[in-house]
C-alpha cells in the first residue's frame, strides 16, 4: 500500500517539476509548482514528520506560492507566453543535465547506505526541546540567527519594494 | 521509515527533482521563472537531509532541524527576490534576464 501512494507521489512530484519548467504561462507553471510542494508534504508525511509536513503546507503552498502568484500577476499579462530558448540550447542543458544525474545515481547506487530499520515517531515536542536547547548540540543559536534574518528579510523587502515613493516622502518632511 | 520503500529509490526521486531545476535555471530566461526553479532545488536538497535522518540516524534530529532552516531562508529569499522583481519592473518595466543590465542602485 504505502510502495504505491509513494511511488503515485513520485510520479506526480516528477511530471509536474517538469512541466513547471517547460511551460510557456507563468502562471500554470507556478500552479504545476504548488503540486510539486504538496507532493513533498505527502513524503514527509510518509516517513512519520508531520510537523515538517505541516510546515511545507504553511510555508510554502501556503506562503511563498501566494507570493509568487502576487508578482506574477503584478508584472505580467495573464496571457503572455514566455520566450523559449533556442533548441540547441535546451537540448545541450538536457544533455548536460543528463549526464550530472547519472554521475549522480551511479554515486548513490555503488554506496553502502547502513539503514537503520525503525518506526520511532519525532512528536513536535522533541522537535521544540531540541531548538531551544543550549545545551551541546543545541540549535538555540541557530534559531536566533534565523529569527533576525527573517527580521532583516522582512523590512528589507518593503524597503525595496517600496522604493523612490519612501525616499520622496522622507525628502518632504 | 515507508514500508518497502528503500532510501535509493527515494534519493532518486530528489535528484531527479534536483536536475529538473538546474535545467529550468538555465534554460529559462524570465526572472519569476528562475526563482521557480530555485525553489524545486532548494527542496530536493531539504528532502535530502530528512530522508538521510530519518533512514540512516532515526534518534538524531539534526536533519529536521537543518531542513527547517532551509525553508526559513527560503522563504526570506522568496521575499526579497519578489520585491526586488517588483522594483525592478517598475523601473524598466520588463522581468526578462536580457534587459536586467544594471541593478545599481
Amino acid at each position: 500500500m504505502e510502495r504505491i501512494i509513494f511511488y503515485i507521489l513520485a510520479l506526480i512530484m516528477v511530471v509536474f517539476a517538469i512541466a513547471s519548467v517547460t511551460s510557456r504561462k507563468m502562471l500554470r507553471s507556478v500552479i504545476y509548482l504548488l503540486f510539486v510542494l504538496c507532493g513533498i508534504a505527502g513524503v514527509y508525511f510518509m516517513i512519520d514528520y508531520n510537523f515538517l509536513a505541516a510546515i511545507q503546507l504553511t510555508v510554502y503552498a501556503g506562503g511563498i506560492i501566494v507570493l509568487i502568484i502576487f508578482s506574477v500577476i503584478l508584472v505580467h499579462h495573464i496571457e503572455m507566453e514566455l520566450e523559449i530558448a533556442r533548441i540547441s540550447r535546451q537540448i545541450i542543458t538536457g544533455l548536460a543535465c543528463i549526464i550530472g544525474l547519472s554521475v549522480f545515481l551511479t554515486t548513490i547506487y555503488s554506496h553502502e547506505f547502513r539503514v537503520v530499520e525503525n518506526s520511532i515517531t519525532t512528536t513536535t515536542a522533541d522537535i521544540g526541546t531540541k531548538l531551544l536547547s543550549y545545551d551541546a548540540g543545541g540549535f538555540i543559536l541557530p534559531f536566533e540567527v534565523i529569527s533576525i534574518l527573517l527580521l532583516a528579510a522582512m523590512v528589507g523587502a518593503i524597503v525595496i519594494a517600496k522604493g523612490k515613493k519612501l525616499e520622496n516622502k522622507t525628502d518632504e518632511l | 521509515m515507508i514500508a518497502g520503500i528503500s532510501i535509493y529509490e527515494i534519493l532518486t526521486v530528489t535528484s531527479i527533482l534536483f536536475f529538473v531545476g538546474v535545467y529550468g535555471f538555465i534554460t529559462r530566461k524570465n526572472l519569476i521563472s528562475i526563482l521557480i526553479s530555485v525553489e524545486l532545488i532548494l527542496n530536493a536538497s531539504a528532502i535530502n537531509f530528512v530522508v538521510i535522518n530519518k533512514y540512516l540516524y532515526p534518534d538524531m534530529l539534526e536533519g529536521v532541524l537543518f531542513s527547517i532552516f532551509i525553508i526559513a531562508v527560503a522563504a526570506a529569499e522568496t521575499a526579497l527576490a519578489v520585491s526586488i522583481i517588483i522594483n525592478l519592473y517598475r523601473q524598466i518595466s520588463s522581468v526578462e534576464v536580457k534587459d536586467v543590465e544594471t541593478m545599481k542602485y
